[in-house]
């Protein structure tokens, strides 16, 4: 607490002011020691027999064990699929699809602290994200896409859409329940039944989904969920879905690309990123750090369109890493679950194994490393908020992604350069810039090869707003009307993708 | 605002060895930040620090056409000994009234180390000559005011007659000599955050001691983001010159919870340094007794009836 310590003929200032910690209560969640697979609506025994662990990667807790889906499992859940579609589903009035995706919606509101703690829990994420991002957002994409679902023939006038048939979706571990929104909204608006597989590490927020999923009574079979590592999602890959939806890694997307040439079967693919935010000098400063700091440290850099190269005009470059550095002292890591947590755990030992390798690798390289004074906990997966100055665009920390709380700073003279070395990356997901001129966030939108340009702000997202990458970091989009087309066929109209 | 802001003749922030940078802010995300500070949770003991802190920062005030002796005597009674039932309660900073007023509150708080401040310079509007201002600066420190809180002209910093608003700073500074210096913004009626920060770091450059949100007779006021606007050029200014300028919100705090906010603000643009009533002090009337309430009820556990809290 606050020691008081006198200054020279002042009145006594405390050296330090620590917040009593406010953890958010666990009660409110009921875990099951074994889950099963969610297949025709109900939970059923996986035929592999296998089981693995999650865990709560903030303390190596372990939290359930959890099915590992083999070939066999995949082929049953895809006919579940199937069946449903054909069942009824592809054929059911329009508005009541829309009807189940607006109840989806509001039970995914009144859940919503006890799926915010559960993501917390087994994602590692600060609650205060979970609860004020992720868990808002996704409850809006379903109310999104219940509106599209029976006003698909005017989202797109005279190409008479129709669904796909089975949709096979493969999410990440950064955003779990959010990624399972996006994929599954639109996917069911447009008349199509899935099977999804959360990632690996964080499956626990889809295998609660199954419970909202029964009490709006959605028909067994349009949603199945499996899971399981790498080998079920390329199981999922080969069975026999017409469409494959992945965010991931661009190492799988490609594999998965391969694999899917010549199938006819539709593809979109979300991958990595490795995002310039562009700081112009005439920018809001304090803003502009809040921004830099809201686009590689939230959720701990495990964002895809994470603003991890900043590109600071130079004539500015010294107060603003000046206020970037104490910005960062007064980031507080730790506990996901305590609510003034501004940075939670890394979501694996993998991962956290892989930041520290790119990380030894930017002091190798010669860029200058800077962490704050922080304890981290001695048990569970951490990594420091960290800022590397004096990097060269041929370094690895400014071309691969870290994937983790790690920001490179680069310097640019004159919009062209900015633009240059912004571009200068086999990815092209999002961009930042900012500035007082409008016309120059104009000019910079036009030229810079990136899905999302967000112009004096930075990770924000809305339903209604398409999101997708270029070049490397993927094909198709997700989230706004053009959510919807991935999950269509058209009249005369080709596929595109696979 | 179309033109630039020129700066006036002396408006020298020691920016070297860089171009003088006004800076700019941006709303929405000003707003965003203030409202992510806002949901900072604050509990147990480091919640009775903090309102034990609020107390101690507070220019318990009262400007009213209707005070008289009496009521300032009775507030400055308060100011003293805010809670007679708990000796552990500070006292608060300072009283803060009208002119004619300061010779009773300075009778009443006597040697207790509760400052007076008054209010000067044609409060509330600022619309009088330069030489009127000056000259009431002048006589309230010779009635006895420690603190001196006065208003900018607003009239000529909408003008951008940026030049005549920092003059007679400089003015009032000379008159006040050692006296603690507050200047009030009163940011509602400035318009933009932009010009907060545009009129901050002129009061500043011009000698103030304190900057301080508003006058209290406005409805808008002392705001979260307006306040982390001030907080932040202070913190420029700081960084840039070492100088440590103090911060007064007023007008629209109205309640503990407010009021522990501001300090979450405080403390993290500004760090643990600026929690002092030398640095930092809240311009209220109703709300010491809403912290002495919540402080009450931390440490029993129970809301205590508002009878037992004078009125005063």
């Amino acid at each position: 607490m606050a020691e008081l310590e006198q200054r020279g003929g002042r009145t006594p200032a405390p050296s330090k002011w620590d917040y009593a910690s406010a953890p958010e209560s666990r009660e409110i969640v009921t875990l099951e020691e074994r889950y099963g697979l969610f297949v025709g609506g109900e939970f059923v025994e996986p035929r592999s027999g296998d089981y693995y662990q999650t865990i709560a990667p903030a303390s190596e807790e372990p939290l359930a064990e959890i099915p590992q889906a083999g070939a066999e499992d995949v082929a049953l859940a895809v006919s579940s699929a199937r069946e449903a579609f054909e069942d009824g589903w592809s054929a059911a009035a329009p508005a009541e699809r829309a009807k189940y995706l607006y109840r989806i919606a509001r039970i995914l509101q009144e859940r919503s602290r006890e799926f915010a703690v559960l993501e917390s829990l087994n994602g590692g994420k600060p609650i205060r994200e979970s609860r004020d991002v992720d868990l808002p957002l996704a409850a809006a994409h379903f109310f999104y896409y219940a509106g599209w679902a029976d006003k698909l023939e005017y989202a797109f006038p005279h190409r008479r859409p129709k669904p796909l048939g089975v949709a096979g979706q493969i999410i990440p571990w950064n955003f779990p329940l959010l990624m399972l929104a996006w994929k599954i909204a639109p996917a069911l608006a447009a008349g199509n039944t899935v099977v999804l597989k959360p990632a690996e590490t964080t499956p626990l927020s889809a295998l609660l989904f199954c419970d909202v999923v029964r009490q709006a009574e959605l028909p067994p079979g349009v949603v199945n969920i499996i899971t399981g590592d790498g080998r079920t999602g390329a199981a999922l890959v080969k069975s026999d879905v017409d469409k494959i939806a992945f965010t991931g890694s661009t190492e799988v997307g490609k594999a998965i690309q391969r694999e899917l040439a010549g199938t006819g079967k539709k593809l979109t693919l979300e991958l990595g990123g490795k995002a310039a935010n562009i700081i112009f000098d005439d920018c809001a400063l304090d803003q502009a750090v809040e921004g830099i700091v809201n686009g590689i440290y939230f959720n701990q850099g495990h964002v895809c369109c994470a603003g991890s190269r900043l590109l600071v005009q130079e004539s500015i470059y010294e107060p603003l890493i000046e206020k970037l550095k104490r910005r960062l002292t007064t980031l507080r890591v730790g506990d996901p679950l305590d609510k003034n947590t501004d940075v939670g755990a890394i979501n694996s030992r993998q991962q956290l194994e892989k930041i520290e390798e790119l990380v030894a690798a930017g002091k190798e390289e010669g860029a200058e490393i800077y962490q704050p004074p922080c304890r981290l906990p001695e048990k569970g997966y951490w990594f420091a908020p960290t800022v590397f100055t004096n990097v060269a665009q041929s370094y690895r920390i400014a071309q691969e992604e870290i994937f983790g709380p790690v920001l490179s700073v680069l310097t640019f003279r004159t919009p062209d350069e900015a633009v240059e070395k912004a571009n200068n990356t086999p990815y092209g997901l999002s961009a930042g810039v900012w500035t007082e001129k409008g016309s120059r966030i104009l000019w910079m939108a036009q030229r810079l090869e990136a899905g999302v340009i967000w112009a004096n702000t930075y990770n924000r997202f809305d339903p209604a707003s398409p999101f997708g990458g270029y070049k490397e970091s993927g094909f198709g989009r997700e989230g706004g009307r053009h959510g919807l087309e991935p999950y269509l066929a058209f009249d005369g109209a080709e596929s595109t993708g696979g | 605002m179309a033109q630039a802001p020129a700066l006036p003749t002396g408006f020298e922030l020691p920016l070297e060895p860089r171009l003088p940078r006004i800076g700019s802010v941006d709303q929405v995300a000003v707003e965003a930040r203030a409202t992510d500070l806002s949901r900072r949770s604050i509990k147990r003991e480091t919640k009775l620090f903090a309102l034990d802190l609020a107390v101690r920062m507070m220019d318990l005030t009262t400007l009213e056409g209707a005070d008289t002796p009496g009521k300032v005597a009775a507030l400055a009674s308060k100011a003293v000994r805010p809670d007679p039932s708990d000796a552990s309660i500070p006292s608060v900073a300072a009283v803060c009234v009208y002119p004619n007023l300061v010779q009773t509150a300075r009778e009443r708080v006597g040697d207790s180390g509760v400052k007076v401040a008054s209010v000067a310079t044609a409060f509330p509007s600022g619309q009088s000559p330069t030489d009127l201002k000056v000259a009431e600066a002048r006589r309230v420190v010779e009635l006895g005011a420690d603190e001196v809180d006065m208003v900018i002209d607003r009239g000529a910093f909408l003008a951008g007659r940026y030049a005549k608003v920092y003059d007679e700073i400089v003015q009032v500074k000379e008159a006040v000599g050692e006296t603690h210096l507050k200047v009030i913004l009163e940011v509602g009626e400035l318009g933009t955050y932009d010009n907060v920060r545009r009129a901050s770091l002129l009061a500043i450059a011009a000698g103030a001691d304190f900057i301080k949100t508003s006058t209290g007779k406005l409805s808008s006021s002392a705001t979260l983001p307006v306040t982390l606007v001030m907080l932040e050029a202070i913190r420029d200014v700081f960084d840039e010159t070492g100088r440590r300028v103090g911060m007064k919100p007023a007008g629209g705090i109205r309640n503990a919870k407010q009021a522990v906010q501001t300090l979450v603000l405080v403390h993290e643009t500004l760090g643990v340094d600026w929690l002092t009533p030398d640095l930092f002090r809240f311009g209220a009337s109703s709300l010491l007794n809403d912290v002495l309430m919540q402080i009450r009820k931390e440490k029993t556990g129970r809301y205590q009836n508002p009878d037992y809290f004078t009125i005063d």
